[in-house]
């Protein structure tokens, strides 16, 4: 299967429904699908065997999401906040390229061989002119490469993470019914255009015919404004932006109407906020998603129901389960294994291991990662319980060893952010001659508390290696703007604070 | 007739507008049919002057999913119709779609 027949499928049946902006003056499904094809035809003309976007959110991302599948190119949406060498070098491994920018991008590039720039506004042009030609939507080989996406790099050289139409469509059709929104449903989309979950946004919204309404990038204010006056009934944040929203809706006491459906995923909820967000959003249904650039977005879900039943429920089973991420999709497998790769018992920590259609594994230029028997390893820890309901601990990376014992940062900060005077907590091993790691937190807290208190705190709860020996107390931590942390700085200034 | 299906291969009908993928292949050859009369691939020539049987005209949705449990075929109507998809004589029963929460 190809995107370029999901969109095709939209527009055949659901035409004159508004698949992109604001009710009264948005684009139909038809009209999306048929400026795609005439985007298409165009990419297809254009130089470069691949088509870049380095731009904030608007039309022409999705436009050029099916344009480029239509035109059997794929789609290489690119950071556009990366320094302006980071960028460079990004552009130049996608070259031979056409690449749509936004402002300012030429400027910040510079020319690089291979790559010819295309302008938002001429992209847009280029899909709305009456005298283009419309390419068919519904040709192209399901195993061709659909998006390429680069990873944030967070531990190294960003890898482009290869997405092929078979993985992105089996997932579509795997988890969304066709036609499936009612009418009157909108999302918001405020993810950037380069993170996974800003393609399957689009996907998943075209195929159940969703309107779509997107924010240039998130901003607080804006987002919660968008919700009210779009009526938005569904959308899908990272934790660093729930928090946000949740101070204006606390702030202004007006609530969220129109929203039934908020999905989070990206990183590790603290269970605080996801509390406070039942507390002011009582009408809202609560999705955790976890899933991986190289899984074609969710593998595993935690749904309104799961969330009731966890907050309703005295059986700590069931009540722990409000951390974990719930049960994985039935069209894929989950196996969690130790080191020497076997499955480990119910219960047991291990590496997440995951296998179906919608997992690619596979990366440009260094091949797939999936073993023999078509297995992905995520170099994610976790563990299932006896209900089937998965747990992610953090990555396998960053497990800290102190004195031979394996400390999972992700336990102690989950212990650190209960704590009611802690607002962001971050775990990371730091060298130590003595006991080859030690552990050391960075924390924001809201005051009046002191190290001595979080020590105390933590060592009621974990046993006391995994007290941390160092506490800094910091104004923020740093994140990127997919809301995930940047382990690797934190690790250096920690080191630089501490030894 | 019999097919060897594929995943990912198109087919229609010969007789109406249905076109579908395969979504997951049979085991082995069957002798699959829209609108009573064996369904070609997508690009191949078809039989000319066939008409829809009236037992096999209950109508092929787009967008949902058909299935036959004793072959393990499935298959996703990728543009809707009148005709009713059949192994031989036996008409494919719909799929119920068990949509997960939403979360992109």
């Amino acid at each position: 299967m190809h995107l370029g027949m999901l969109l095709e499928m939209a527009a055949d049946g659901m035409a004159d429904r508004v698949a992109l902006g604001p009710l009264a003056s948005g684009l139909t499904f038809a009209e999306l699908a048929s400026r795609a094809r005439r985007l298409g035809a165009a990419l297809e003309a254009r130089p470069g065997e691949r088509v870049g976007l380095i731009d904030l959110n608007s039309p022409a991302v999705p436009l050029t999401l099916f344009g480029s599948a239509i035109a059997g190119k794929p789609f290489v949406p690119i950071n556009y906040r990366l320094a302006d060498p980071q960028l460079r070098a990004i552009v130049a491994r996608t070259a031979p390229a056409t690449i749509i920018v936004g402002e300012g991008v030429v400027e910040r590039v510079g020319p690089v061989d291979g790559v010819e720039f295309l302008s938002r506004a001429e992209a847009l042009a280029l899909a709305e002119d009456p005298e283009g030609k419309e390419k068919d939507g519904w040709g192209g080989d399901a195993d061709e490469i659909a998006v390429l996406l680069f990873t944030s790099g967070t531990t190294g050289e960003p890898k482009a993470a290869v997405l092929r139409h078979s993985n992105l469509t089996e997932y579509i059709i795997s988890t969304v019914e066709f036609a499936g929104s009612a009418e009157d449903e909108a999302a918001i989309v405020s993810v950037p255009p380069y993170h996974i979950a800003g393609i399957s946004a689009v996907l998943s919204s075209t195929y159940s015919g969703r309107r779509v309404v997107q924010l240039e990038a998130f901003d607080p204010t804006a987002w919660v404004t968008t919700v009210r006056v779009e009526s938005i009934t569904h959308a899908m944040v990272v934790p660093t932006m729930l928090g946000r929203i949740l101070d204006i809706v606390e702030a202004d006491g007006l609530g969220l109407p129109s929203l039934r459906s908020l999905s989070y995923g990206g990183g590790p909820m603290p269970l605080p906020v996801i509390e406070r967000a039942v507390g002011l959003l009582p009408n809202v249904g609560f999705v955790n998603a976890y899933g991986l650039t190289e899984t074609s977005s969710t593998i595993a879900v935690l749904g309104p129901d799961d969330h009731q039943a966890a907050f309703a429920n005295d059986d700590p089973t069931v009540r722990a389960r409000l951390a974990s991420v719930g049960k994985p999709l039935p069209t894929l497998e989950v196996s969690i294994r130790d080191a020497a790769g076997i499955e480990v018992p119910v219960g047991e920590r291990g590496e997440i291991c995951v296998r179906g259609g919608q997992v690619s594994g596979e990366y440009l230029g260094r091949g797939t990662t999936l073993d023999s028997d078509g297995w992905f390893p995520t170099r994610d820890e976790g563990h299932l319980d006896e209900g089937g309901y998965l747990f992610v601990h953090g990555r396998l990376d960053d497990v800290i060893v102190r004195g031979g014992e394996n400390l999972s940062p992700g336990e102690i900060e989950a212990v650190l952010l209960e704590h009611p005077g802690v607002l962001e907590a971050a775990v990371v091993g730091i060298p130590n001659k003595e006991w080859g790691e030690q552990v050391v937190a960075a924390v924001v807290t809201s005051g009046g508390v002191t190290e001595e208190d979080l020590k105390a705190h933590v060592r009621t709860q974990l046993r006391s290696s995994r007290t941390p020996d160092h506490i800094q107390f910091r104004e923020e931590l740093p994140f990127n703007e997919s809301g995930k942390l940047l382990r690797r700085v934190l690790r250096t200034e920690l080191s630089e604070a501490f030894t | 007739m019999s097919l060897v299906t594929k995943p990912g291969t198109r087919y229609r009908s010969t007789v109406d507008q249905t076109e579908f993928i395969v979504v997951k292949p049979a085991k082995g050859p069957i002798d699959l049919r829209c609108g009573g009369h064996p369904v070609v691939a997508i690009g191949t020539e078809a039989p000319t002057g066939l008409t829809l049987d009236p037992a096999f005209s209950a109508g092929t949705p787009l967008g949902k999913r058909f299935a036959d449990t004793d072959s393990g075929l499935e298959l996703l109507c990728t543009k809707g119709g009148t005709g009713s998809l059949s192994i031989g004589e036996v008409i494919l029963a719909q799929k119920d779609a068990k949509p997960l929460p939403s979360s992109d």
